[in-house]
């Protein structure tokens, strides 16, 4: 027993050691931008010796976190309405972009060759349209040979901030969705089944032929799974890649005033695409000190961060964005 | 009788020590239960108990809560678990106690107790890519082709067979909770008196005979401890069942269709809960599982308590 002591007080002095509260800030919140969050703080602490320590606890948690102030920065995936940020003394910007990606295992189709509008999608998602040989579909795609199997539709069984992207998307173009299900991180499907999280959807749509499920665009990329081109609002098919979700960043009104309070599902411009969302940061409004801290941080991620996320399969910010996060940050006294 | 008879001061102590430590089980059941009446508060409100329970709806943008489909979800589970595991589990530890030679009985038992230690994530993993798609490839097709076409019991076995179903996630507990069951089964057939099966034996008696007319009579409040236990734990499991089941809030007539138990939506729903009525909606299916494990346990006591009494007249 006697040999032990000394290695346990080390340690025990080693993990009191103090920590000064300037050199730290507490984060907490989304799981689908955590990686890259996690990434940008190693980088940022090396060079600035501030220690970022990010938990990814969720959307939801990460709300509550920061509504009762205790961390720095909360992180949601989904953007907080401006009545409601006002009400809980809050500071609201995008920090990246992800997009969502439908993805098929039809038995002879290749990647890209089909063809769906918010419309088809719609009616596969809501259970109106069974097989894929739906006349629906087939006007789509021409002379592609699409079999007469049933459609098995493959749907998150968690809350997650991709549902509440992806439901915002048919909601916000196909009215039968919004008055039957509507949109949120979790929803009552009407038909299909549920994986948990981004993988156990990519697993099942692997898996499963004839299958048609959502997915973030990194998932997709990493499983090699086969995406479908989509119809934009501009009325052009596009294929899901950096370009076409920075398009789409690009063309989102972000507003200021509004906190930034939007969705880029459905957005203008010839070659976007139309399922994006960008992830957002929660400040305090009374805790200036932890908004300068963390509004530093971003800043630095802004700047030197672009290749990291790209890296990781995010999309940065475009630049006309990253200006009018910073000139919004300095309107609020923390930059 | 005084609880703690003072006889001298490390006695006392002692006493005190040991009855300190089984208080604080009393009070931590105290404390989860009056946490989880506090957080339950605002959805009890809403939605009632009775409406509460009966209520198929889930539906979190429509902010309206119910029950029913996860209660059926755990109840059916569950049962379906335990009708396959306990003969298993019964099989196992007559065979190891009264029908394997020794050079097996060792092997065997150790086997049984690895298959309780590995984590329930494992179990979760192996089932869904291991289990689920045999499941769909082999073991549900054949159900469908056999017992599927035979009239009212065939409609257990309707649609296409995903392999992320009801059947496939009460295998899995199944499998989970053998262990509990043999092996306490085990122990309490180990505890029929020789004497007493070597006179059946004398008698002329067949081991098939022994067995059901010695061995079981003997053993039978232990086979049942071993059934509660395994009882506990199928309710509760989580992790295993989150991957296979689905996570669908319906009420399906066919093990072959995606459904939901407590909690598995307690696992994949809270971190994203974002509204109050819903945290508080989650926090009440907690109490309603709280209540139904306490009620089904208790119910599974008092059969053991009574078995007993009979037993020892």
């Amino acid at each position: 027993m006697k040999t032990m002591l000394p290695p346990i007080l080390l340690i025990l002095a080693l993990s009191f050691s103090p920590v000064f509260a300037d050199s730290m800030i507490n984060g907490a919140g989304a799981s689908f931008p955590a990686p890259l969050y996690q990434a940008w703080a190693y980088d940022y602490s090396k060079t600035s010796g501030i220690r970022v320590n990010y938990q990814s606890i969720g959307s939801g948690g990460g709300v509550r976190q920061i509504v009762s102030r205790t961390v720095d920065f909360g992180a949601s995936d989904d953007p907080m309405d401006p009545a409601l940020l006002k009400k809980d003394g809050l500071l609201q910007f995008p920090a990246v972009v992800g997009g969502i990606v439908p993805v098929v295992n039809i038995p002879g189709i290749k990647a890209g060759q089909l063809k769906l509008d918010a419309d088809t999608i719609c009616r596969i998602f809501l259970g109106d349209i069974k097989t894929w040989n739906d006349p629906g579909i087939r006007k789509l795609n021409g002379d592609l040979r699409l079999p007469p199997a049933g459609v098995t539709v493959v749907h998150r069984s968690d809350g997650s901030g991709t549902t509440a992207v992806f439901t915002n998307y048919l909601s916000e173009t196909c009215p039968a969705w919004k008055t039957r299900v509507g949109a949120g991180k979790a929803v009552a499907w009407p038909t299909g089944i549920g994986g948990k999280g981004n993988e156990g959807v990519a697993n099942y749509v692997r898996r499963t032929p004839n299958s048609i499920g959502y997915v973030e665009f990194a998932y997709a990329k990493q499983n090699r799974l086969l995406y479908a081109k989509l119809k934009n609002r501009a009325g052009n098919f596009v294929e899901p890649s950096f370009e076409s979700f920075e398009e789409a960043a690009s063309t989102g009104d972000f507003d200021a005033k509004k906190d930034f309070y939007l969705w880029l599902t459905n957005s203008q411009g010839k070659g976007s695409w139309p399922i994006a969302g960008a992830t957002f940061i929660l400040l305090a409004k009374n805790r200036k000190e932890a908004g300068i801290k963390t509004a530093k941080f971003f800043d630095w991620a802004f700047k030197y961060g672009d290749n990291k996320a790209k890296e990781l399969i995010y999309v940065p910010l475009p630049r006309s964005l990253k200006e009018k996060v910073r000139a919004y940050w300095k309107a609020n006294g923390i930059y | 009788m005084p609880i703690i008879q003072r006889k001298n001061a490390a006695d006392f102590s002692f006493s005190l020590i040991t009855a300190a430590a089984s208080f604080t089980i009393v009070l931590m059941i105290g404390g989860i239960l009056a946490v989880l009446v506090r957080e339950s508060g605002p959805a009890i409100e809403k939605f009632g108990v009775i409406g509460f329970l009966t209520s198929t709806d889930w539906n979190p943008v429509t902010k309206s809560f119910g029950a029913a489909t996860t209660i059926f979800g755990t109840l059916v589970t569950t049962a379906i678990a335990l009708s396959i595991a306990v003969p298993t589990a019964v099989g196992i530890a007559i065979f190891v106690t009264e029908i394997a030679p020794n050079f097996l009985k060792g092997p065997i038992g150790i086997a049984i107790e690895l298959l309780a230690a590995i984590p329930s994530i494992i179990y979760g993993m192996w089932g869904l890519f291991t289990l689920a798609p045999i499941m769909t490839k082999y073991v549900e097709p054949a159900l469908q082709h056999s017992i599927g076409k035979v009239p009212v019991v065939g409609s257990l076995f309707q649609g296409t067979p995903m392999g992320i179903d009801l059947l496939t996630a009460s295998v899995i507990l199944s499998i989970m909770i053998i262990p509990f069951t043999a092996s306490i089964s085990r122990d309490s057939f180990n505890l029929t008196p020789s004497v007493v099966k070597e006179s059946a034996y004398a008698i002329g008696a067949t081991k098939w005979e022994v067995v059901k007319n010695v061995v079981l009579p003997y053993s039978k409040l232990g086979v049942f401890g071993g059934v509660a236990l395994s009882l506990g734990r199928a309710l509760g499991e989580t992790m295993a069942v989150a991957f296979v089941l689905g996570n669908n809030h319906q009420i399906t007539s066919s093990l072959l269709d995606a459904a939901a138990t407590i909690t598995v939506t307690l696992a994949n729903e809270f971190t994203e809960a974002d509204s109050d009525i819903y945290l508080s909606s989650l926090f009440y299916l907690a109490l309603v599982l709280f209540v139904l494990s306490f009620v089904i346990l208790a119910v599974a006591k008092f059969f053991l308590l009574r078995a007993g009494r009979r037993y020892s007249r």
